[in-house]
């Protein structure tokens, strides 16, 4: 199956799971100050690695960086 | 008494009134000798798209520092985005804090009032500690305090602008209505600002670009810790009505006959 992680095309196999697509690019997802969003929805750190894809879904991996406005 | 007298913000109790954003640091350990000169407690973050993650990422410097991480939904332009922006915060830092940002023009970068209430209504509701950047507008900041918001923190000029307190008849107002904290969130250019709006009777200060983007952040840093400190402590002291004319400290009676 193909999903887009953080707007980049990957390819994985049936019933990868976020876990499995985080390593893929290298991103260990349970990190602190890290988090993924799948089709904008927040994936909680206990369900990282039992939440499985699906063809054509959005994962967004985040983590802190400086900024914000002011 | 003390001159330094700390403060409640969302339940927890705070020694500094200064709080810090992390943005435009020209090294990670300009930040960290900042961070520490100003004797911040609470230090703002924003969340982006990683493709790999550093070593000595900002995190860790607030971590090694043993300083409270606010993160922020600094770029969101709708009450959506800020929404999930959130959730993912809470995710990543294991906090319900929340400063919202919800932008709505990209040349001035003032807040979008509509979906700022929207947001902060959501966030409320889901349980957030919401710490709303605002505009200087009394009602708006009522209307934020009314609806669960643990502190209001009005501009005192366009974010990075420097402008310092553009209406201190406003803030003011703001400062006189609310019962909750309100703390200045931008605008601020050097120490006489936030000086001022701790004098005006904020509880607190946040600022970045003032120290990050000052020559030397570490002595400014130093600057604004005093500023705020000081603005505080003239507050509570009390200052003297201004006159137009002037007002003789010393007895009139008594004078010697030097004719």
């Amino acid at each position: 199956m193909r999903v887009t992680v953080n707007g980049r095309d990957l390819e994985l196999a049936d019933g990868s799971t976020v876990g499995a697509a985080a390593a893929e690019v290298g991103i260990e997802p349970s990190g602190r100050g890290v988090a993924v969003a799948v089709d904008g929805e927040v994936v909680p750190r206990a369900l990282l690695d039992s939440t499985v894809l699906s063809d054509g879904q959005r994962i967004e991996i985040v983590a802190a960086i400086q900024g914000g406005a002011l | 008494m003390s001159a330094v007298e700390g403060f409640e913000l969302g339940g927890r109790r705070w020694g500094s009134r200064l709080i810090v954003g992390t943005g435009g640091f020209r090294s990670m350990d300009d930040l960290e000798r900042a961070l520490t000169a100003s004797g911040t407690e609470i230090v703002t973050v924003a969340l982006r798209r990683v493709d790999t993650l550093t070593s000595n990422s900002v995190i860790d410097v607030i971590d090694r520092l043993g300083l409270f991480v606010l993160p922020n939904t600094a770029g969101c332009y709708t009450a959506r985005d800020a929404v999930r922006t959130a959730r993912l915060a809470r995710e990543a830092f294991e906090t319900d804090w929340i400063k919202l940002e919800v932008i709505g023009d990209d040349r001035t970068l003032l807040p979008d009032a509509v979906e700022l209430v929207t947001a902060a209504e959501e966030l409320v509701a889901d349980g957030f500690t919401v710490l709303p950047y605002t505009t200087d507008d009394p009602v708006l900041a009522r209307r934020l305090e009314e609806l669960g918001c643990a502190a209001v923190m009005p501009l005192g000029s366009p974010i990075g602008s420097g402008a310092g307190i553009r209406n201190r008849y406003n803030l003011r107002i703001v400062v006189e209505a609310a019962s909750v904290p309100v703390i200045l969130d931008a605008g601020i250019g050097t120490a006489s600002d936030a000086t001022m709006a701790m004098e005006l009777g904020c509880s607190g200060v946040l600022l970045a670009s003032a120290i990050s983007r000052a020559e030397d952040p570490v002595l400014m840093a130093r600057a604004m810790r005093s500023a705020v400190e000081a603005g505080h402590a003239a507050r509570r002291a009390g200052r003297i009505p201004e006159r137009l004319y002037a007002e003789a400290s010393t007895p009139v009676e008594g004078l010697p006959d030097l004719g």
